[in-house]
């Protein structure tokens, strides 16, 4: 999980330079996210990880924080019942 | 079908054999069926309907969409020498591309499991035709901010607006629009046969002339639930913004097809008009406008190419080097047609050559799809893919 973590930091780290993300901090308060960021956050989930983003994920908490895109991404990726 | 191969140790930059074969393929067609007429459309403000028939009947029309979902599954590298070759015949048939793969697209990615079962496959496979529905009397570059509004009624929703500039409305099945929605931008497929919808043709345009454009007027338009793309209030930043980052690398390749134009209009003219005693092309400053359109234009090509590479394998970079071929692109078309009609002379300035068509068309191509102004504020603030 953690080697996820490190992952959606380093691509997060590249739009915000010179910035040290906390896991829990809150990229949308940073500013500098804009539609071509949310969607290129979106293909880089997809991308990484191997997981499709629907309708129903997109929503702003989500996608909020490192710590939110784990979470998002480890229930995609946890195996339905 | 492979596409640019990365090859250790050095990166491998040439097209592979298939897409050489298909590269000749498309421009032996557009040299038959598009060139002869370009300057004909461009004057008669409108493209021939039957060739709308034969790039359907071609599986032009929805060439990216999967295979699987009843596209073409063109390989993106190889769209973009399809989408560079309509652009060097005629720009207003490379925005019909343009415009349909985006809604196609759009619906393939963002579209309820219903109205992809609906509308895919017809769209994919050219059958129905869609266009744009984001532009309006009040809203350009500020797309976000469209004045149009939706409201939920019963199971569905109704749409109120105007929208303007709607690249092939007059002729498109379906529009791909973007409305408020309880303040919140929100992405709909708008049937031209739902109740409430009209359309008006608009008056031909300086570039792109023969692109069909018309008004669309939302009147009460109802359209069902399924209707509606992506979440409520994700129109503009997933939907539309996807539909529009396709549409960069649509136009960054039809902008090397018009640059390319421009370069093979001045090599035969250059090369039989004399002055000075001798061949334009044997004067140094002639020279030198043909050096740089022979290099930017290979230099878009190269963007686009790479840009269509990190698109076919799904990389985040995509969107940004996407953004910089366009730009890139689209300023090297609009500088190779300026050069091209000083190297014409006042013949430029005539329909005896079609320069001047190039000149208008491309100055287009840096409005659409975000205009170099806003390319210029927005690519320092994306990160591109690693080279």
């Amino acid at each position: 999980m953690d080697d996820r973590k490190q992952k959606i930091k380093l691509f997060l780290s590249r739009f915000f330079r010179n910035h040290d993300l906390a896991h829990d901090e809150d990229i949308f308060a940073l500013g500098f996210v804009n539609s071509l960021l949310a969607m290129q956050l979106v293909q880089f989930v997809e991308k990484e990880f191997g997981v499709t983003v629907e309708d129903d994920d997109l929503d702003l908490d989500n996608f909020r924080s490192i710590d939110a895109i784990d979470r998002l991404v480890e229930g995609k990726l946890a195996p339905t019942p | 079908m492979s596409t640019l191969a990365a090859v250790s140790p050095g990166m491998q930059v040439e097209l592979a054999p298939e897409q050489r074969e298909a590269q000749r393929i498309f421009r032996g067609w557009v040299d038959e069926h598009v060139v002869p007429h370009a300057e004909r459309w461009d004057r008669d403000g409108a493209i021939d309907r039957s060739l709308i028939d034969e790039l359907r009947r071609r599986r032009w029309l929805g060439a990216p969409v999967a295979a699987e979902a009843g596209g073409g599954g063109m390989d993106l590298v190889t769209y973009g020498l399809l989408t560079e070759e309509l652009g060097r015949g005629c720009s207003s048939v490379r925005s019909l591309l343009t415009v349909h793969d985006m809604a196609a697209l759009s619906v393939a990615r963002w579209g309820s499991p219903e109205l992809r079962d609906e509308m895919l496959a017809p769209l994919a496979r050219g059958e129905v035709l869609g266009a744009l529905g984001l532009s309006e009397p009040n809203v350009g570059s500020d797309a976000a901010r469209v004045e149009t509004v939706a409201r939920k009624q019963g199971d569905g929703y109704v749409l109120d607006g105007h929208k303007k500039w709607m690249t092939f409305g007059q002729v498109a099945d379906c529009f791909l629009v973007l409305a408020q929605l309880e303040g919140a931008a929100t992405a709909f497929l708008v049937p031209t046969d739902a109740p409430g919808f009209s359309r008006s043709a608009q008056e031909p345009p300086a570039g792109t002339r023969a692109s069909l454009l018309a008004e669309l007027h939302l009147d009460g338009c109802a359209v069902a639930a399924r209707h509606r793309l992506g979440r409520v209030g994700f129109g503009f930043s997933h939907v539309i913004s996807s539909a529009l980052d396709h549409g960069r690398y649509s136009v960054a390749w039809g902008s090397v097809g018009i640059a390319q134009a421009c370069l093979e209009a001045c090599l035969d003219y250059t090369a039989e008009r004399r002055q000075g005693g001798k061949l334009l092309r044997e004067h140094q400053l002639v020279q030198q406008m043909l050096t740089e359109m022979i290099a930017n234009s290979r230099a878009a090509r190269l963007l686009c190419c790479r840009a269509g590479h990190l698109r076919r394998t799904g990389d985040p970079g995509a969107t940004a080097e996407t953004m910089i071929a366009k730009y890139f692109a689209s300023r090297t078309a609009t500088a190779a047609a300026r050069d091209a009609i000083q190297l014409h002379g006042a013949n430029g300035l005539t329909d005896a050559y079609p320069v001047g068509r190039y000149l208008r068309d491309s100055l287009v191509t840096e409005i659409i799809e975000g205009s170099t102004q806003i390319q210029q504020i927005s690519i320092p603030l994306m990160v591109p893919a690693d080279l």
